[in-house]
């Protein structure tokens, strides 16, 4: 009988962790995906392959000297990266940098940049969650 | 065993006093440059670049930067309004010609006080005193940019720069 009751509540127990305990990294990543379905009707989820791509992808849109997130980020998402004037940049992965991503407005402050950097552009609702579905993964 | 308590406190005071000295005697040198301490200011400013020391440059500088962040030499560094308000305060009044004035006497030399360089190095003493830095040095993969001054002044972020 006890045991019958232990599955379900174990389910009920760990909906009710993540609801009650979603973070700020959750919560962004929330209203990204509220803003993307609205955006793109055929929306299905953040994928971290695709925000991969987006990461590693040469963009020809920005500045010549950054066509890649990877051009100060570096090819490793756990290292540290560089900026163009020499400074160190903390590594991009959440499970290296913990503090990362926990200020949605330093989150879209460096969107802003760094997307209109690197691609030329605003980055849409769609690339920044999958970007940071992807580094949250790492 | 004796020991000799007396000259050894003695030799502990010489020591701390010296130490004293020579950190005044640096701190007031021509090479120290009081780093950002406003922590809005090192987040802004410090994250693409060194946060540079607001005794660097002429009030008339700060201001003029601060008026188009958004071409911040190329880059796109657009602040809230309120933000930009408190950067511009805090680099005018620490700035080579008002606060950080007993630092940058000599860096301002020669500078024609209607010029407004938005580059320290475009400042006619940066300029001589880096003079006998050959041009492959600073294409170096670790300089790459005038803007790098760690990569030479290994304590440039403490203020340091008599190296």
């Amino acid at each position: 009988m006890c045991r019958k009751l232990a599955i379900p509540l174990c389910i009920v127990a760990t909906i009710l962790s993540t609801s009650l305990f979603a973070g700020p990294r959750e919560d962004l990543l929330t209203q990204y995906a509220t803003a993307a379905k609205t955006e793109t009707p055929t929306f299905s989820g953040f994928s971290a392959a695709r925000g991969k791509t987006l990461h590693t992808h040469k963009f020809a849109g920005g500045k010549p000297d950054t066509p890649a997130c990877t051009a100060c980020h570096g090819e490793n998402p756990r290292g540290a990266g560089r900026t163009l004037t020499g400074k160190d940049i903390e590594a991009v992965a959440a499970s290296v940098t913990p503090k990362r991503y926990t200020d949605p407005a330093k989150v879209e402050k460096w969107f802003k940049r760094n997307c209109k950097e690197v691609l030329g552009r605003e980055c849409t609702v769609l690339e920044k969650g999958d970007w940071l579905s992807y580094m949250l993964s790492q | 065993m004796n020991i000799p308590y007396r000259p050894l406190a003695l030799g502990l005071v010489a020591l701390a006093f010296s130490a004293v000295v020579l950190q005044r005697a640096q701190a007031g040198g021509d090479d120290y440059f009081p780093p950002v301490v406003d922590p809005l200011v090192k987040e802004e400013c410090g994250s693409c670049h060194i946060a540079f020391a607001p005794s660097m440059l002429p009030a008339r500088s700060w201001q003029r930067m601060m008026g188009n962040l958004k071409d911040h030499f190329g880059d796109d560094a657009s602040l809230d309004a309120d933000t930009a308000a408190r950067i511009s305060s805090y680099l005018v009044t620490n700035a080579a010609d008002t606060g950080g004035k007993r630092y940058s006497s000599k860096l301002l030399r020669g500078l024609a006080p209607n010029r407004a360089p938005l580059r320290i190095t475009e400042l006619p003493k940066w300029v001589s005193e880096h003079r006998e830095v050959p041009a492959w040095e600073w294409k170096h993969k670790d300089v790459r940019t005038k803007a790098n001054c760690v990569a030479c002044h290994a304590d440039a972020e403490r203020g340091f720069y008599e190296d």
